[in-house]
């Protein structure tokens, strides 16, 4: 059959079995994820079912540190373990399964202990984006965690537990441009427009359009004649009240059109003016957020090592004490609004211009810097995607695990808090400490094969994390009692519940977009409840 | 294996010991009919039969948590075959699968890798199979990406419920019914129980409108890069016929995606419009939702879990829908959806129906299925007469769909009296 035979921008192989994901990461978050080396110790179906959804998307490399050999019960619960793998280094053969989901992701097994490689080759880690622990003891977490927040390595602590899991994330910080926020803040600048975009509105006389053309003029339009209408009877100040608000609907109620026997005519870009004033009237102002992070000792102490986060931060600082008058760069977005494309592309336009004029700004100050300090080359691109997103940019301050390990003061009263509230997750996260302290002391988990038996010794390591705390005892032991039940299990889909949010949380931490969970997440299966603490 | 069959039990056992603590031993959250006992598992492995609608991205995930829980009785449904596009989550297919039934492909494999797992595949559409094939599983969990199959499924579970003389329900008739989806990082989970709890009628409301351009936006005022497409999409397509008048544009065929793409460039360059991608339009053309490992393994995981509380009552169940958003940090949210007492699909209540006097049984079998208040699949219609129950009209059972069909031709006032689930 004859075909008009486009010659096709042909996807690649690779952009096709990604495409999914690409919509959410962008080509350059799946750059960056194949740039990411995953370390896992402890290849249980916790550990196997993470590792399955980072290198599904592509991560680059995975490295297992895990000296055991594979049971039966780990071939039980564990889909990346074979009836073969019976006896054999489980890294070894949970690596071999896992690398048949990906021919892209190269793989390492390493059957050592961790412990022992803490101590004659703690170099070992460095090289990796993320470190992922899972069934440690309490001892070995506080050794690992300490070296990695010394060597400044992620390290994401995940634990399984009967119906309860969790994972904590423990990193210095992390600096996050493309948050991807839900119901992103439009930017509009109406109060104080910019030179272009005001010639443009007020040389627009919504009076003098045709009938056809009234019901294309965009709603931004209206609602700045609609200010400016008002602000003549109002001394010139900005409707901020609700009171206000509605006097600037019924002004733009007036403006729309009436037909021969004076009745309204229904024009839709009339009704989203109304339905967009509230959001419209916000006054453009520098988030406090984003105040702090310009004005921190990191944005204003720049060195020839600083990131080039806060090298852009600082030359933000630059433009808002500057150019920018006190505001950040315009975005340079138009949301979508009835309009005739004429009119719609002209003031997307406006936006997009102006955006660019700031970005270039904030661009020049970034080369200055550069050129300073001589530190990392930064590319105009870059400085332009982090000016469009400079109204959602985050910063994560960490904090170390064995400062929580310790319970020290703040951490025993953000605790005791918790628990006073009451809080029941703060009550499994308790629960989960205890069992590790048991497993510590009687080298099992409780209730392994006795669960009758060691409800009172699950219970004094209870007592004792509650008294480190400074909160008395469980007024009932039910949760010890299902902890005992427990007797160390390992769920299936539990994990596989946990591993698939610890998957991402690790893959946000590699692509540097979205926000990760700050710091600790608990679930609890039973319930199907979650909840997230700050440490 | 040589090693012989006492050897092979003590593995058993050894293997699914973790699953055996739960379900051996009691524990104060559990379910007050749960009486721990070695038979629970029995049952899960021998006699509870799980039907899985769906092996995409969360179906392959259901089947491997329930192979690992236990099951061993799994059908799994579906209809579609294995895409490249599949293998960034749908982890039990290859490059070489590519083509093959999804069905088939993931039981064979997860066959293979959890011995004594009986998964059977079934390669067609939920649509084909009938309430005999329905009425045979214990619980029923669903990976569905389409809510009008959704609703569908729905619809015969609650077709298979049974209600006593005194119209209370008959408990026995009750499938429980487990149903995940995601969107991107966005995902829910929640139990129905066929007559008890809220079904998906009751909850309509919560799935969101689909996002559609109107006609005279994408002919005479397009802004966005979207418009241009639906614009060759709707329009320039069918004008220009570049494969001849007979093709559809298939969001597949690399051909037409570019054709479309190109064009749309064109329209886009004339109006201003900048952002006309590839990916873009391939998106607009195929309607593509946003899809990653991560988020499909928890959902499927949580369905899974709450699978495994029907079966055993190790535990209470979610009550009942659970929310989950992993974009911002990880946010789940349980809550009670609540039914809704007239819902046409799960109540067994009264509905008044105005009709014309010379309505046909036609006309009220096409009002059950057409108007959106019912939307039914195959309602059966039953009449009483002198206090005896009479089957006006069944679809779904062959003989009974033959001995009714000339009832449709017959005016309802000499049928008599008409009810209808
Ligand atoms: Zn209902």
């Amino acid at each position: 059959m004859a075909s008009p035979s486009p010659k096709s921008p042909e996807q690649s192989e690779k952009t096709k079995q990604y495409d999914r994901q690409l919509r959410l990461w962008g080509d350059h978050g799946q750059t960056a994820l194949e740039h990411g080396h995953i370390c896992l110790i402890n290849a249980n179906a916790l550990g196997t079912e993470i590792l399955k959804s980072i290198v599904l998307p592509g991560v680059g490399a995975i490295t297992i540190v895990d000296d055991k050999i594979v049971s039966d019960e780990d071939i039980g619960s564990n889909f990346f373990l074979e009836c073969s793998s019976k006896s054999l280094n489980r890294g070894a053969e949970a690596l071999r399964l896992l690398l048949e989901l990906n021919p892209a992701v190269r793989g390492h097994a390493v059957q050592e202990p961790p412990d022992q490689i803490l101590k004659e080759n703690p170099e070992f880690f460095k090289s990796f984006s993320v470190v992922i622990a899972t069934a440690l003891g309490e001892k070995t977490i506080q050794e690992l965690a300490q070296h990695l927040w010394d060597i400044n390595v992620p390290l994401i602590l995940c634990r399984s537990v009967g119906f309860l899991g969790s994972f904590r994330i423990q990193m210095r910080e992390h600096a996050v441009i493309e948050t991807h926020p839900d119901n992103e803040q439009t930017d509009l600048r109406l109060d104080v427009p910019f030179q272009a975009l005001s010639d443009y509105l007020n040389c627009f006389d919504i009076d003098a359009v045709d009938l056809k053309d009234h019901g294309h003029i965009p709603w931004i339009v209206i609602i700045y004649k609609a200010v400016q209408k008002w602000q003549s009877q109002n001394a010139n100040g900005w409707p901020m009240s609700r009171k206000e608000k509605n006097e600037i609907k019924n002004i733009i109620l007036e403006f729309v059109r009436k037909d021969e026997n004076d009745v309204p005519i229904s024009e839709e870009n009339f009704e989203e003016a109304i339905r967009a004033v509230n959001t419209a009237l916000v006054p453009t102002f520098l988030p406090v957020k984003i105040q702090e992070l310009l004005y921190c000792t990191s944005a204003t102490n720049l060195s020839k090592d600083s990131a080039p986060f806060w090298v852009m931060c600082a030359a933000l600082r630059g433009f808002v004490e500057g150019e920018g008058k006190g505001k950040l760069p315009v975005k340079g977005v138009l949301p979508d609004m009835t309009a005739s494309t004429d009119h719609y592309i002209k003031l997307q336009n406006l936006y997009r211009t102006q955006a660019a004029m700031d970005a270039e700004i904030v661009y020049r100050k970034v080369l200055q810097i550069v050129a300073q300090l001589h530190c990392e080359n930064i590319s105009e691109a870059d400085v332009k995607l982090f000016c469009r997103h400079a109204h959602d940019l985050y910063l994560l301050c960490g904090s170390n695990i064995v400062t929580e390990y310790q319970l020290n003061s703040s951490v025993a009263t953000f605790i005791s808090r918790h628990l006073e509230e009451p809080d029941v997750m703060m009550v499994h996260y308790i629960m989960l400490r205890a069992a590790e302290m048991f497993q510590s002391e009687h080298c099992r988990a409780p209730g392994d094969w006795d669960p009758e038996g060691d409800i009172s010794k699950l219970k004094a390591c209870v007592t004792k994390v509650l008294s480190d705390v400074s909160c008395s005892p469980f007024p009932k032991d039910d949760h010890i009692h299902e902890m005992c039940r427990y007797g160390g299990a390992e769920i299936h889909s539990v994990s596989a519940f946990l591993g698939g949010c610890t998957a991402q949380e690790a893959i946000k931490l590699i692509t540097k977009q979205y926000k990760p969970v700050n710091n600790t997440f608990i679930f609890d299966a039973a319930s199907t409840n979650s909840a997230t603490f700050a440490f | 294996m040589a090693s012989g069959e006492t050897h092979s039990v003590e593995n058993q056992q050894r293997r699914w010991l973790n699953l055996r603590k739960l379900l051996e031993r009691s524990g104060p959250f559990s379910h007050p009919d749960f009486e721990p006992s070695a038979e629970i598992l029995d049952f899960i492995m021998d006699s509870c039969k799980v039907l899985i609608v769906g092996a995409g991205g969360l179906g392959c995930e259901l089947l491997k948590d329930l192979a690992l829980m236990g099951f061993k009785k799994l059908h799994v449904v579906d209809m579609d075959t294995i895409e490249l596009s599949n293998l960034n989550r749908q982890f039990l297919f290859r490059k070489n699968d590519i083509g093959l039934s999804k069905a088939k492909c993931a039981v064979e494999f997860v066959n293979k890798r959890v011995p004594g797992c009986e998964a059977v595949a079934h390669h067609c559409s939920i649509q084909d199979l009938d309430e005999g094939f329905y009425r045979q599983f214990h619980i029923v969990v669903c990976g569905l990406d389409s809510i009008v199959a959704r609703r569908w499924l729905n619809g015969m579970l609650m077709s298979l419920l049974q209600y006593n003389d005194d119209r209370s329900l008959d408990q026995s008739s009750v499938i429980p019914f487990v149903d995940g989806g995601t969107e991107g990082f966005k995902g829910n989970a929640r139990v129905i129980l066929p007559g008890m709890s809220a079904c998906i009628e009751c909850t309509l409301d919560l799935y969101p409108p689909q996002k559609t351009f109107p006609l005279c936006t994408i002919a005479n005022t397009p802004r966005l890069p979207e418009h241009c497409i639906e614009y060759v999409k709707v329009l320039q397509w069918a004008k220009e016929n570049p494969w001849g008048s007979s093709t559809p544009i298939d969001g597949d065929d690399p051909q037409h995606v570019t054709w479309v793409f190109e064009k749309a460039q064109d329209r886009a360059i004339k109006h201003g419009i900048s952002n006309v991608t590839y990916r873009l339009t391939q998106g607009v053309l195929k309607n593509i939702i946003p899809a990653v490992a991560s988020t499909n393994a928890a959902i499927a995981a949580c369905c899974a879990t709450e699978v495994f509380k029907l079966a055993s009552s190790c535990c209470t169940n979610m009550n009942n829908y659970m929310v989950m958003n992993i974009a911002d940090g990880v946010y789940t949210y349980t809550f009670n959806a609540e039914r809704k007492p007239d819902c046409v699909a799960c109540s067994n209540t009264t509905r008044v129906v105005e009709l014309e006097p010379d309505a046909t049984l036609q006309t009220i079998y096409d009002k059950l299925c057409e108007d959106p208040a019912f939307m039914m699949k195959s309602p059966g219609i039953t009449t009483v007469i002198n206090g005896r129950n009479k089957t006006l009209y069944m679809s779904s059972i062959k003989s009974i769909e033959e001995r009714t069909r000339d009832n449709f031709k017959k005016e309802n006032n000499r049928i008599g009296f008409i009810q209808w689930r």
